[in-house]
């Protein structure tokens, strides 16, 4: 059978998808990326080869995330695409007609404007990353609540706390404060997802216009008042995903399939990727006052692709790989 | 006296042609890097923006390698810079460091208020020969804005990846060398023709983006991450709205040179987006957003530091320009906190953007 491979290696979760020539999922995997990046990439490989059926094929490869080059460079991606378009295209996939996606991650939120099928603006949070899911994370842990546990709490809410969400740390601090005066936790809790909801609109989603259908996806769509929120604020439907936290792994693996039947082969390397031994060393370059840090990504001693320098001296130096990019 | 003056771009070449030709002692600041950054990050307020901070940290440097005058230009508008000079002179004074600062300005009243801050840079030097040494740093500028366009359009058509970069640099280098007024146009065919002749697919698709925003944002690559070369690798061909020899030629001589494009034309299109002007250049912003999606431009790239004003007013207008005039528009703000793999990300999705949107366009033509 010929499949396809997705891989998103974000900050916070590492997944992996495999699609059928049809684009149908077949299997994925969902791991914590927990600061390992190939640790958790092997990890996932060998999670989704254990359960693979016989048949199987993998005919094409596509990374995306924070570490998308990193995967891209040990799985032999077809193509290593940024997160903005892989959700994108996830998202017309499996909404059809889709023309506002709300895509909320562990560091990072966007908001993906479609018309017509074609991405026609989009905007990524700037300066800030005041209400992305770590914070979320970080104020359940802190209230004792399990994250997967959070939203369903701002659901019993009678009447929420007004919370201001501008910065995650005064966000912080006005939750202990109404702690202090005694509201009620799922007052409080339903009152964080209205402050970071209102803040998402007012920073990332300022001056978009978002028509329905409307798509909330990414790791914090999870958060079923968030979901409620966002509903409640922009008064109109907002749609969950079946796939809402592997959309950007599902997109690489949809443009990996279109690439590889385009060019009639793949570059994949195969499972074998997770027995490998693959490090990361890094080291900083002298050569000027920039002090750039060079990542060396290295198999078996020979080194498979450098980058994080500005001229270019190092990355270029490495003839036996193809430029990233 | 040893003059120094902050970088912007490509800026030095010709500033430091036309001192070295009045026998000016000339003493570069090291090109900005990190260090300058943090140099200038740490004296500086936290809310300034990056051109004051970046200035700061080539004055630190060029004073250590000997520097004790400083050259800043100045302006006289509702954008910060224009006091710039003021509030460095002040911070290098309260660090211990002695400079002369001299502000060279948009003569408010008449040229020649400018002519008697070069007159002091200058010395003794005849006012024929000023007006010499001013028009050899000039013609320098306009050959490195000439050669930074051509790039602009081979580097996403070249045949082997980084031909382009290298034949500027080479192209640039000539430039530098030139000592005397009569080798510039023979240097200058010369450079014209190595440019010319990167090998390049004449016919291939490419994306065009115009660049619009504030002036230091534009021009110097190391606080935008080299956007220029980086959009030319993804296939873009890019334009700037701004040029120095354009500026020079709009701020400082009053326009002698009708033939060059002029701040005019984009301010004359801002209406009725934005009727007035409101500093910097933030009305040159959507001017020239409005006449790129005149020439059918796929997208504009806004860049600006973070807490410029001027461009603040622009980037809320933006929206509004980018949907009545159906032209794609990305800001991005630049400041010493900004990633480069964020500004990577962004890049590409806004590459992506425009390729399938302009595809959508041709099956439907």
């Amino acid at each position: 059978m010929k499949v396809f491979i997705g891989i998103d290696v974000g900050s916070v979760s590492t997944n992996l998808v495999l699609i059928d020539n049809n684009n149908n999922v077949l299997d994925f995997v969902y791991l914590r990326t927990s600061g390992q990046p190939i640790k958790m990439l092997q990890e996932g490989f060998r999670e989704l080869s254990s359960r693979l059926p016989k048949d199987v094929q993998v005919y094409g490869a596509g990374t995306t995330g924070s570490g998308r080059q990193l995967a891209g460079v040990i799985t032999g991606a077809d193509i290593i695409k940024n997160e903005i378009t892989t959700h994108a295209v996830a998202a017309s996939f499996l909404v059809p007609g889709v023309q506002t996606i709300l895509e909320i991650g562990g560091q990072d939120s966007k908001i993906i404007i479609l018309r017509k099928g074609v991405v026609y603006d989009f905007a990524m949070n700037t300066v800030c990353a005041a209400g992305t899911g770590s914070f979320l994370d970080q104020q359940a842990y802190r209230l004792n609540i399990p994250i997967e546990e959070f939203g369903y709490m701002a659901l019993e809410a009678s009447n929420p706390v007004r919370i201001a969400g501008r910065c995650a740390v005064f966000a912080e601090s006005d939750m202990i404060h109404k702690q202090q005066l005694g509201y009620n936790t799922p007052d409080i809790v339903a009152g964080l997802c209205e402050a970071l909801v209102r803040n998402y609109l007012n920073n990332v989603g300022k001056g978009k216009q978002i028509l329905s259908p409307v798509v909330f996806q990414g790791g914090v769509a999870a958060n079923v008042g968030m979901k409620s929120a966002f509903e409640k604020f922009l008064q109109t439907e907002v749609a969950v995903p079946r796939y809402y936290n592997i959309m950007g792994a599902f997109g690489a693996a949809v443009l990996a399939r279109e690439e590889a039947l385009k060019n009639g082969k793949t570059k994949f390397k195969g499972f074998s990727v997770s027995e490998e031994e693959y490090r990361a060393s890094g080291f900083e370059c002298d050569g000027c006052a920039n002090c750039c840090e060079i990542v060396e990504i290295i198999r078996s001693g020979t080194v498979l692709a450098r980058w994080g320098d500005r001229c270019g001296k190092w990355s270029s130096s490495v003839t036996n790989s193809e430029r990233i990019s | 006296m040893r003059v120094t003056f902050p970088h912007m771009g490509d800026t030095w070449i010709g500033v430091k042609a036309m001192l070295e030709y009045l026998d000016v002692e000339v003493l570069m600041p090291p090109p900005c890097t990190k260090k300058t950054m943090v140099l200038g990050s740490e004296h500086a307020p936290e809310f300034a923006c990056m051109p004051l901070k970046l200035n700061l940290g080539n004055y630190i440097e060029a004073s250590e390698l000997g520097a004790n005058t400083i050259m800043m230009t100045g302006g006289c508008g509702p954008c910060r810079l224009g006091y710039y000079a003021q509030v460095q002179d002040t911070i290098l004074q309260d660090l211990g460091y002695s400079y002369k600062m001299v502000v060279l300005e948009p003569p408010e009243k008449h040229i020649t208020e400018l002519f008697s801050k070069i007159r002091y840079i200058t010395g003794n030097n005849s006012w024929w020969k000023v007006i010499k040494g001013i028009h050899f740093g000039y013609s320098k500028i306009k050959m490195v804005d000439e050669l930074n366009k051509k790039a602009c359009w081979a580097r996403p058509r070249e045949i082997n990846r980084g031909d382009t970069d290298r034949a500027l640099e080479s192209a640039k280098q000539k430039i530098i060398n030139v000592e005397y007024t009569k080798d510039l146009s023979a240097v200058h065919q010369e450079v014209l023709e190595i440019i010319d002749q990167v090998p390049v697919d004449k016919d291939r698709d490419v994306i065009k983006i115009g660049i619009v925003g504030e002036i230091f944002t534009l021009l110097e690559p190391f606080i935008n991450f080299d956007i220029e070369r980086r959009l030319g690798y993804m296939g873009a061909e890019v334009d700037r709205s701004l040029n120095l020899s354009e500026w020079i030629n709009d701020h400082l001589f009053l326009s002698i040179n009708k033939k060059m494009r002029s701040c005019k034309e984009s301010r004359m299109a801002s209406p009725p987006y934005l009727n007035h002007n409101v500093g910097g250049h933030g009305q040159e912003t959507i001017g020239s957003t409005v006449l790129y999606a005149r020439r059918n431009f796929d997208g504009v790239i806004q860049l600006l530091p973070f807490t410029c004003m001027p461009e603040i007013v622009a980037q809320t207008i933006l929206p509004g320009v980018s949907n009545e005039l159906s032209i794609p528009v990305l800001t991005l703000i630049m400041d010493e906190h900004s990633g480069e793999a964020g500004t990577v990300t962004r890049l590409e999705a806004f590459m992506d953007l425009l390729s399938r949107k302009k595809q959508k366009k041709e099956v439907l033509a």
